[in-house]
């Protein structure tokens, strides 16, 4: 699949954009972090500008975007126009619970279920972009039972390392952030390794026989494909990344999404007080940039099963 | 609205296309091409179309456009078991498409009436998840309208009481030379294509994806592995033979024949 910049972008940012809004909720309403005016103000200005960012470079790739709003028209069959949806709702109670932060300097109490309402809104829009991938079965290396953990994991993933920098620098209890974050880090590398062996080995779901009925003659291959340069399916889904730069990126995802920042989690660790900011900032940087690799992998090994038409023998 | 219809109709309009008569001439995909540049999903947008090669375009490389109808050209089998078979690739107009219920702003459905899979070009925001969703490549977008464009199954053909009813088919279906292509109710089990589908078993492409799409294939005959009483063998043992005392062997060839410049090539590649 053609991994267009404005998805990957747009999921990326978001996805640490609810990861953050999502801790940001429960730590206000559980009294883990003092609702300060700085830590409110930075936190939801970074929670809510990734998010709100996020979303409009994901209509950036529309052909029409000013039509955009009728994407939240068909949530009962349309996972896109559910994620849709969810972020707008998730909205309300997220900005109520930033309100009692900022202004009353108030993130318990009643001002606390509105965050938490914030962290279930923020939990449903990420299961609800994976679920757009997710659900095609034309796409195997979508339709993966860990394919939803892997948004989750990385929107708690990223979401951890910017709160523990937020903690980090404008207090709160960031020991729990940093280990959490650490924990995280390791989850999704757990997640992720997982997901690749698994799609490096599942057999494919389809064939060039089973795609033109014509398999029972005998093998099928492509002899004169429909045009002589590339069609807009061929461009779209056709995308393909060569094997051995898919496990350069790999590796890169794995050393710059987690292995450096762990290190450096556990270099804030050891320095704690305010001497963490520097490694912790540091942290979320890499953490960011192993997940946009991430995310251009996820697009770039997915193999559409239209492509059996054009000369592939399996997809 | 991409839910899809509650109550499936019982009328499912669509092709039955005949692998074994296909010639891979592609008169269905420019007929169809012609007809809906001025029909209903008009324009089919083209780009680059006078294009040099694709190292000089950029990213845009190479001439491309929008196109309903594709026509592959496979080779089957190995051997004596080989064969070419061309292959029209169009919508099928699946009883459950998923290019519809992905579809976030409803501009995709599927006609209760008919069956037919259509997109409302001033709903769609060109967002591209239906072309994701389809198994077969039936969804192309068309960059200069920022929608997605797909075949209609010529709906302002079908119903067109401005036209002949001989010609109230689809494009492809009307222009195919070799009449490999036929348009009917799959839904009627006592149509013509219904009857076509069952003597020849029609089948449908990728099943596995579940979409059960309307559109059938048949598949091709089996090669004929005996002549039957028209006598070519025999015609054919006594052209052979006629042809080996009409042609001279290389020996034979007198120096003068042709000039020395042949005898020389002929020389030359007899070697």
């Amino acid at each position: 699949m053609h991994p267009a910049a404005s998805v990957i972008f747009f999921t990326t940012a978001s996805g640490a954009g609810y990861g953050l809004l999502f801790l940001m909720g429960i730590a206000g309403a559980a009294g883990l972090v003092p609702p300060t005016l700085a830590f409110g103000l930075v936190g939801f200005t970074l929670a809510f500008g990734l998010i709100t960012t996020g979303l409009l470079a994901s209509t950036f790739h529309l052909g029409r975007p000013e039509r955009a709003w009728r994407a939240l028209s068909q949530w009962r069959s349309s996972w896109l126009s559910r994620e849709g949806v969810a972020a707008l709702v998730t909205y309300a109670p997220a900005g109520l619970f930033a309100l009692g932060w900022v202004v009353f300097g108030e993130a318990r109490g009643v001002w606390g279920v509105f965050g938490l309402l914030g962290s279930l809104g923020a939990v449903a829009t990420v299961i609800c972009t994976g679920m757009i991938y997710a659900s095609l079965p034309t796409i195997r290396q979508w339709r993966q039972p860990l394919t939803i953990p892997g948004y989750l994991a990385i929107g708690l993933y990223t979401g951890a390392l910017w709160m523990a920098l937020l903690t980090a620098a404008f207090g709160g209890t960031a020991s729990v952030f940093l280990w959490l974050a650490v924990l995280a880090g390791l989850a999704t590398a757990a997640v992720k390794s997982l997901y690749w062996r698994t799609i490096d080995t599942e057999a494919p779901v389809t064939t060039s026989g089973t795609a033109t009925g014509l398999g029972s003659l005998g093998r099928v291959r492509l002899l004169d494909a429909p045009t002589t340069s590339q069609n807009y399916v061929m461009r779209e889904m056709g995308y393909r990344v060569a094997r051995k730069h898919a496990m350069k990126l790999r590796a890169i995802a794995a050393v710059a999404g987690v292995a450096v920042p762990v290190l450096l989690l556990l270099i804030a660790a050891v320095v704690g007080g305010s001497g963490a900011v520097v490694p912790v900032f540091l942290a979320a940087l890499s953490g960011s940039a192993g997940a946009v690799v991430e995310r251009w992998l996820f697009f770039a090994e997915a193999t559409h099963v239209v492509t059996t038409y054009y000369g592939a023998e399996a997809a | 609205m991409t839910m899809l219809p509650a109550t499936a109709g019982a009328k499912k309009l669509g092709l039955v296309i005949d692998l074994d008569i296909c010639v891979g001439c592609h008169a269905c995909a420019v007929n169809c091409k012609e007809w809906n540049s001025g029909g209903h999903s008009a324009p089919m947008t083209d780009w680059n179309a006078y294009s040099g090669t694709e190292s000089t375009d950029g990213d845009d490389a190479g001439a491309w456009g929008v196109w309903f109808n594709r026509v592959h050209t496979y080779e089957v089998g190995d051997g004596a078991e080989g064969r070419t078979v061309h292959f029209p690739r169009s919508c099928l107009h699946c009883e459950t498409p998923a290019c519809v219920t992905v579809c976030p702003t409803g501009a995709s459905y599927k006609r209760e009436e008919d069956g037919i899979v259509l997109v409302n070009e001033d709903l769609c925001i060109g967002c591209k998840l239906c072309s994701w969703a389809c198994a077969y490549g039936a969804r192309e977008y068309d960059h200069e309208d920022g929608v997605m464009k797909k075949c209609t199954l010529c709906i302002d053909r079908i119903y067109n009481e401005n036209l002949e009813e001989v010609d109230r088919v689809p494009a492809c279906v009307s222009t195919c030379p070799a009449s490999a292509r036929h348009f009917g109710d799959l839904g009627d089990a006592d149509s013509a294509v219904s009857r076509l589908v069952a003597e020849r078993g029609g089948y449908d492409l990728m099943p596995e994806m579940g979409f059960k799409p309307t559109n059938k294939y048949l598949p091709p005959r089996p090669g004929k592995t005996a002549c039957g009483s028209t006598g070519a063998p025999s015609r054919l043992e006594q052209l052979v033979a006629e042809a080996a005392d009409a042609v001279p062997t290389g020996a034979a060839i007198p120096a003068t024949t042709g000039g020395k410049l042949l005898a020389w090539v002929d020389a030359v590649l007899s070697r």
